[in-house]
């Protein structure tokens, strides 16, 4: 097979991740153990975790913060992503442009990211470094000082970046229109990116408000895994961030979705499609919300129905029955709204019933008999061999814990990850399946080329 | 100031490049008893071992009309092999999850594999018999098939895609090289079962294949693991002859009109190989154009003072048989010539002015800085030394590359960049409905 992921939509890896828009899914706690892990707390409310790897003479370090798009207000989406971009701007002590050309004048590389629910900003430099990076993010943690000639040009910047993700990808205006379909309250249905309206709004004045709400050390987690001693990266962190004082952070309101009462779907026709894709979610506990009890269960069930070429869906949608090119699933649950458990295909023609109902029965199917003790077990030995996967990688590591820890978990929760993975039992994943595999907490999207026999073919009931 | 600290600390730092904990490098080179050579870096920190390699000729070897062939086989090689047909081959592959993927190139079919160091002799096992014996199924060729079909549908949505496409396939004309490594439908659809059993028997050879590890594993038992995966392949390869070329154009700027809010720019003109004595220097001179991320000439000329664009970047491209450099850019339609001409105005200005000391410095220190950074993961390791033996750097080639970059000198980029950056030479693509595109640049459209 082709390799999964590079091809189609599933998004598995920290660059897919790292470039920003998606509400992190795979980069959720999908491992972590014996990672040795230090976690230490300032007394000003920043969070600190240090983790050694020693593979190579290079550290990242990773400023994570506890606000996403999710935390904009009416009127003004974008603005949490506006500000990301806008913290690159200038300090009371340094010029626009200056924090990155730092960086790369160390040999550093630097970015950020924003989600629903987080922004992250980071560095990858040689080890001893880490000083340099920290006084420098420690400083526009509390000193930015937007430059206001720098705020016309970024946000003409953020709208190309809006035209080139969403407006010039008809799959990503897709998924756009499904999140506001899939959420009636829940800011999770505004793009992080934000409504095109909205962003010719968005001006310095907005930044520095929300910055001023959330920003600050004890709304933070810096996260830093690579070749360097935990005891040091302490007393460097007590140096830089701990002289910061505590801020005054705005309390984090999200409407809570109600529970739906009917399956949704959504048929899009666009002109430019050539490949039709086909999807589904069901609202699904999350870390933030629901039954967290179910949610090992949810990511072995996830494995068995939709991981792999092995999959229950694959086997029987692509072998077998040959309806559709590629099928799988996942499940985002490292989330602080609701969380999805997500089957998505791509199908063999625009004929998307037979498909859906191959899906149906693959699921009802589970439902009605569970899964084998041969799925039970592949499934939790692929996932907790993942554990030992991510311990690869400094940068993905930083990641996962990162992710994690800004949404509430700790390091307590991450080191027995692969223990509640084990313990999963047969009853359990029926009982998952059953929580979560309904009808009516659902929303299908099924996005076409125009019809030519229908050319009205809009969105169906 | 703080600032002038920060700044000069910056400068300090850069100088004491030590390393606290890790270790060095240290490449082995491992022959097997069967005769199979690899290069091994031996690291136990996490249980697991990274495997890469590649076999010489990839895309632009298929045979005529039957482009995207190498890139079908990739999709193959772990759908079925030996008595294994793809769900068992899967199988086994999942119940001891073992990554195990292909991938081809215009010049390379690749692979990589990533298993637990307890399941290694299993997945070497497993790897030998894909390339012994790859079993090209029917059902398997067909899912492939739509696989690839469906690839291509998508792609064909994507500016970016569309705009690259065009730009290869007009440069190298009749050359393979101008041929998408996915082929086209056409060619997808001619690719019959005996064409891939072709690209094995001719290309996985002993004398034609490169293998990098690293992990958990030393090399005497790696030697026996290499023998399980590769002695059995013949010694010598049989490869396609092709010829070295270069690109060419017709007008200076191709049309691809679509109807979407922004036009999305594939530019780019003749570069240089890798062998080429000028590479390190053309490293360092891409750089300070539009290589160095927010750094570069290009960003700070087209992103930060105009707002013209969320990304702008130039890259080196090398083939085994051309050389490019190319570069890419998106801005909305009524502003797109508008970026065009800055980013002209950049290649001529660095092409007549050079670069600064600065710039150099700044150059050298990042570039030498970051080399590092490419050494985070086992399997970018193994990567790396892939790449090395590719190019034929050498053992020591890790330690000595930092000085060929510091080694490069402001008139040798100055030069280089008068031999690169001709604006007349530059041929670009447009995906979109550009508005106010230069006036001097000849224009034909496309569909």
């Amino acid at each position: 097979m082709l390799r999964r992921g590079r091809l189609f939509s599933k998004l598995t890896s920290f660059a897919a991740m790292a470039v920003a828009m998606v509400l992190s899914s795979a980069v959720a706690p999908q491992a972590a153990s014996n990672f040795n892990a230090k976690d230490y707390w300032l007394d000003n409310g920043l969070q600190l975790v240090v983790i050694e790897n020693h593979r190579a003479p290079i550290v990242t370090h990773m400023v994570w913060y506890r606000v996403g798009a999710i935390d904009e207000y009416e009127g003004k989406s974008g603005l949490a992503h506006f500000l990301e971009h806008l913290m690159f701007k200038g300090t009371s002590k340094m010029e626009p442009g200056e924090f990155s050309k730092t960086i790369a004048k160390n040999g550093g590389q630097d970015n950020a990211f924003t989600s629903s629910d987080y922004t992250a900003y980071y560095q990858n430099v040689a080890a001893d470094r880490l000083e340099l990076v920290m006084s420098m993010e420690a400083d526009r943690m509390v000193n930015l000082d937007i430059a206001e000639d720098e705020v016309a040009a970024e946000r003409d910047v953020v709208i190309e970046e809006r035209r080139s993700r969403v407006d010039n990808s008809p799959s990503a205006a897709f998924r756009e229109k499904l999140s506001a379909a899939r959420y009636d309250v829940h800011p999770y249905r505004v793009p992080i990116i934000g409504w095109p309206e909205d962003l010719k709004t968005l001006n310095r004045e907005d930044a520095m408000g929300f910055y001023k709400s959330f920003y600050g050390p004890n709304n933070a987690i810096v996260v830093v895994v690579g070749d360097v001693v935990p005891e040091e990266v302490l007393a460097l962190a007590q140096k830089h961030y701990g002289v910061l004082e505590a801020r005054e952070i705005a309390d984090r309101f999200h409407p809570p979705e109600p529970a739906h009462t009917e399956a949704r779907r959504l048929v899009h026709r666009d002109p430019r499609v050539r490949q039709p894709s086909w999807n589904r979610s069901y609202r699904a506990p999350s870390v933030g919300t629901g039954n967290k009890v179910h949610i090992p269960a949810l990511e072995v069930l996830s494995e068995i129905v939709g991981g792999g070429s092995t999959s229950r869906l694959y086997r029987q949608i692509v072998v077998e029955d040959k309806l559709a090119i590629d099928v799988g699933s996942y499940y985002s649950h490292g989330r602080l709204g609701p969380g999805t458990f997500a089957l998505y295909a791509v199908p063999v023609s625009t004929d998307t019933a037979a498909l859906e109902a191959g899906i149906e029965d693959v699921l009802a199917d589970i439902l009605e008999n569970g899964v084998t003790a041969e799925e039970l077990e592949r499934a939790k030995h692929s996932l907790t061999a993942s554990v030992i996967y991510a311990q690869d990688s400094g940068r993905g590591l930083a990641n996962i814990f990162g992710a994690s820890l800004v949404n509430g978990q700790t390091i307590e929760d991450l080191e027995a990850w692969p223990d509640h993975i084990a313990a999963v039992s047969y009853d359990d994943i029926l009982a998952a399946a059953k929580h979560v595999l309904v009808a009516e907490q659902s929303i299908t999207g099924i996005l076409l080329p125009p019809s030519p026999e229908q050319p009205d073919a809009g969105d169906a009931p | 100031m703080i600032r002038r600290v920060l700044a000069s600390l910056a400068v300090l730092a850069a100088v004491f490049m030590t390393s606290t904990k890790s270790r060095a490098v240290e490449i082995q080179e491992v022959v097997s008893p069967g005769g199979v050579i690899a290069w091994l870096v031996e690291d136990n920190t996490v249980p697991l071992i990274s495997v890469e390699f590649e076999f010489g000729g990839g895309g632009a070897e298929d045979p005529e009309g039957k482009a995207g062939l190498s890139y079908f086989v990739a999709g193959l090689l772990n759908e079925g092999a030996g008595d294994l047909d793809a769900q068992a081959y899967q199988t086994q592959l999942d119940d001891r999850a073992i990554r195990l993927y292909f991938d081809a190139g215009a010049d390379t079919l690749s692979g990589s594999m990533q298993t637990l160091s307890e399941n290694a002799e299993d997945a070497f096992d497993l790897l030998g018999l894909a390339l012994r014996e790859p079993r090209f199924d029917t059902d398997a060729v067909e899912r492939v098939r739509e696989q690839i079909f469906a690839i291509q549908r998508r792609e064909s949505e994507q500016p970016r895609r569309i705009a690259a496409k065009h730009w290869l396939k007009n440069s190298f004309g009749e050359h393979p090289y101008g041929n998408s490594r996915k082929g086209t439908t056409e060619t997808i659809a001619a690719i019959k079962r005996d064409d891939m059993q072709q690209v094995v028997d001719q290309r996985f050879a002993l004398d034609n294949v490169l293998i990098g590890v690293v992990g958990d594993i030393d090399a005497e038992t790696l030697g026996l693991l290499l023998d399980a995966a590769f002695a059995d392949l013949p010694e010598e390869a049989d490869r396609r002859p092709i010829r070295s070329t270069s690109i060419s154009k017709e007008t200076d700027i191709t049309i691809v009109s679509k109807d979407v809010p922004q036009s999305t720019v594939v530019f780019g003109t003749k570069g240089l190989r890798r062998s080429d004595p000028d590479w390190y220097t053309a490293i360092v001179m891409n750089y300070v154009l539009g290589g160095g991320g927010f750094s570069s000439r290009l960003m700070e000329e087209v992103r930060r003072k105009r707002g013209l664009a969320y990304g702008v970047s130039t890259y080196l491209a090398p083939r085994d048989r051309a050389g490019l450099y190319m570069g890419s850019v998106a801005t909305q339609n009524a502003r797109v010539g508008e970026s065009i001409a800055v980013i002209r105005d950049e290649i001529a200005r660095l092409a007549n002015d050079g670069i600064s000391e600065e710039e150099l410095t700044d150059a050298k220190t990042y570039l030498t800085g970051s080399y590092p950074l490419r050494f985070g993961t086992s399997d970018a390791i193994a990567g790396q030394l892939v790449g090395i033996q590719r190019y034929g750097l050498g053992m020591n080639f890790i330690d000595r590359r930092n000085d060929y970059i510091n080694a490069v000198t402001l008139e040798q980029v100055n030069r280089v960049a008068r031999r690169l950056l001709q604006t007349e030479e530059f041929y670009w693509v447009i995906v979109g409905q550009p508005e106010g595109l230069p006036e001097d640049l000849t224009q034909s459209l496309a569909n």
